[in-house]
């Protein structure tokens, strides 16, 4: 979604971004408007509505975002910052990806099996770690988490088929 | 002597066998936390939480509390022998604290960031000792527009003080309030923007925001700068920490002044960071040497880590007397007190003395045990620091994954943090401020119940908020802040006119 002036091909602008957030506040603020108006922001009979504050909530935030907007639509020309490069771009993605896979893990497997499975991969692929430390350090932690959470604290944490086999 | 009488009680309660195992064990945890990317004061505490919903509350809120003191000592480590500020209130250290580590004055520099640390926090403390009664005895006379006006104040304080464009504090700040809006209305029993999905019933809790947008979303930005660890040795020996403490009283002046900057900045909303970029230059302004500020001089180091800890340990006042929260840290802590069912506030000094005093007495003792044990162990921190990132990151996130799931045993919250986790990358690079955030969404429910409380008390009339003197000049004391920006902004621009072209115009 880069503009055509933007640095190298991939980078991504900062205006582009600015401009995309700043339009996710507007419709942040329109929703909460809307839903306000929804549950009513006026005065009944025992006091003011469900919506009264967060109407005036809602304005400022749509106010705020059409400010940016705005600011950034002028500016726009000016604004030739790039927001990240493509290659900085990718230890991000390698690093949100993984961690969305895992906490998607976490419901299927529970959360040992998923913390084992996401850092020993993090270990190997990104860390260019040995089978042996990978595998070391990736047991290891969820089985001082078992303890420390499960044993010494009494809080149980997510569990998937794999417990249940071992009986917890 | 009443509050010294209390005080004394309060060491009583804190000075067991048991309250100085965990003191010990929060202030080791803290500086771990401070000395760790992605991990601060705020999600660490967040994170531990829950696992001290089993222990009585006060030796809960000591050991938390000391977390929060070692991450504020933890960070200045990772500032000077890595020049990677480990906590955002020490990136001012890093200016001169780094080019001090790599002339090969780690050791004092370390000496003199952590001496004056302690001497931030330790005054702040006497001061919440003097003051935090008076203000919770005045406070037991605040209605409901007394509460909202100071509210309305730490918001606005916000907006006329921060570092970030006045705008983007009001979008950042306006969001949180609209998430404290999700959910059950407590008044009117209605459901408010949950659009018929269950998960959102309960609304957003602000301990998974913290969690994702400080600890992930750290997480996100350090991968993006690709840092690696590369940094000096930290070795400390009781002789040059000897020699640097007979250097410091030479700097009285500016210690002075970082700690009237730190205390004012914690108790007004500014918080630690605000207030360590300020003192910083002011020391540079003020001092003789200012034009070696930079280049590695010790009083660079002692301005922003002074008033860092004044304003990170009086960010507790307001939290303690008022229930208003002078940081995202205190919020967090804020947020287990009302777990543990204590209603923080005036009251709290009336029905809990046991509970206050005894906090109050740990800042005391967690501020001489932090300093004692950030000195003797530095070198195993150091060494901490350099276990690569490909290991440290993804065990971050589990841990931030367990720490969202413990809140509510629940995994939409996990999944919610991921989701604030993108949120705070994308903030925190377009410069939204994430502090007033956390604070909207902690303090939501309590200035909207505020506010209606005050409407129904004048019947819609705004001008309850100007009816008697104290609620009426805490309120136009809040407008002028709020407007500061746009003030300051006329000033410099009919300043600069009348010559044609700017002169001497400092853009520091």
């Amino acid at each position: 979604m880069a503009g055509p002036e933007a640095g190298a091909r991939g980078d991504i602008a900062t205006r582009w971004v600015e401009l995309v957030v700043a339009l996710l506040f507007v419709l942040a603020g329109a929703i909460v408007i809307v839903d306000s108006l929804r549950v009513g922001i006026t005065w009944a009979e025992d006091g003011p509505r469900a919506g009264y504050f967060p109407f005036y909530i809602g304005c400022l935030l749509t106010f705020a975002g059409l400010y940016v907007t705005v600011e950034t639509l002028l500016r726009w020309k000016k604004i030739d910052t790039t927001f990240v490069t493509r290659d900085r771009l990718k230890p991000v993605l390698l690093m949100l990806f993984p961690s969305i896979a895992f906490v998607v893990l976490i419901a299927w497997l529970g959360i040992y099996v998923a913390s084992f499975l996401y850092i020993g991969a993090f270990m190997l692929w990104q860390g260019k770690y040995g089978w042996l430390p990978a595998l070391g350090v990736s047991a290891g932690l969820p089985i001082v988490l078992f303890l420390v959470f499960e044993k010494w604290f009494l809080v149980p944490l997510p569990k998937g088929p794999i417990e249940h086999l071992l009986g917890f | 002597m009443e509050d010294v009488g209390n005080l004394m009680h309060g060491f009583a309660v804190a000075l067991t066998w048991k309250n100085l195992l965990f003191m010990l064990v929060g202030i080791l945890l803290g500086v771990l936390i401070g000395v760790l990317p992605g991990l601060g004061g705020a999600n660490g505490v967040a994170i531990l939480l829950p696992l001290t919903f089993t222990m009585s509350p006060t030796s809960a809120i000591i050991m938390l509390s000391c977390i929060y003191w070692g991450a504020l000592f933890g960070g200045a480590i990772t500032s000077i022998l890595f020049n990677i500020p480990g906590e955002p209130w020490s990136v001012a250290t890093t200016f001169d604290g780094y080019p001090m580590a790599q002339q090969g004055r780690a050791a004092e520099a370390m000496t003199a960031a952590f001496t004056s640390s302690f001497v931030g926090a330790f005054f702040a403390v006497v001061m919440i000792t003097f003051l935090a009664p008076l203000i919770a005895k005045f406070a037991l006379r605040f209605g409901p527009p007394e509460f909202f006006a100071v509210q309305l104040l730490t918001f606005c304080s916000f907006v006329g003080m921060g570092r970030e464009p006045p705008i983007k504090t009001i979008a950042s700040m306006m969001l949180g309030f609209a998430l404290a809006a999700v959910g059950l209305d407590t008044v009117t029993g209605q459901l408010r923007m949950t659009f018929g999905f269950t998960p959102l019933l309960q609304g957003f809790d602000f301990l998974i925001a913290v969690i994702g947008l400080f600890g992930l979303g750290e997480i996100l930005i350090t991968m993006e700068e690709g840092l690696a660890f590369k940094g000096k040795g930290g070795r400390i020996n009781p002789a040059i920490v000897l020699q640097t403490w007979k250097q410091l009283p030479q700097y009285w002046a500016t210690s002075l002044r970082a700690i009237l900057i730190g205390c004012w900045m914690g108790i007004t909303p500014g918080g630690a960071t605000p207030a360590s970029f300020m003192s910083y230059g002011m020391a540079k302004r003020m001092s003789k040497n200012g034009a070696k500020f930079g280049e590695g001089q010790i009083e660079g180091v002692i301005a922003p880590e002074t008033a860092a800890h004044a304003a990170g340990t009086s960010a507790l006042l307001p939290m303690l007397t008022l229930g208003i929260p002078g940081s995202p840290t205190a919020a967090v802590l804020l947020g287990g007190l009302l777990i543990w069912g204590l209603q923080p506030g005036p009251l709290l000094f009336v029905e809990k003395p046991d509970f206050v005093w005894g906090l109050i007495a740990s800042m005391y003792l967690g501020n001489i045990a932090g300093l004692i044990i950030v000195l003797t162990t530095v070198p195993w921190w150091a060494a901490i620091l350099r276990i690569p990132f490909a290991i440290i990151a993804p065990v971050i996130v589990v841990i931030c994954a367990i720490g969202a799931y413990t809140v509510h045993n629940n995994m939409f919250d996990v999944y919610m943090m991921v989701v604030f986790g993108v949120l705070g990358y994308l903030f925190k690079k377009l410069k939204y401020p994430l502090a007033p955030l956390v604070l909207a969404l902690v303090l939501g429910d309590m200035a909207e119940t505020a506010f209606r409380q005050s409407m129904l008390l004048s019947k819609g009339q705004i001008g309850i908020f100007w009816s008697n003197p104290l609620v009426g000049s805490i309120v136009t004391l809040a407008l002028v802040l709020l407007a500061w920006p746009l003030v300051s902004r006329v000033i410099a621009a009919l300043r600069t006119k009348p010559p044609s072209r700017p002169v001497g115009a400092d853009v520091s």
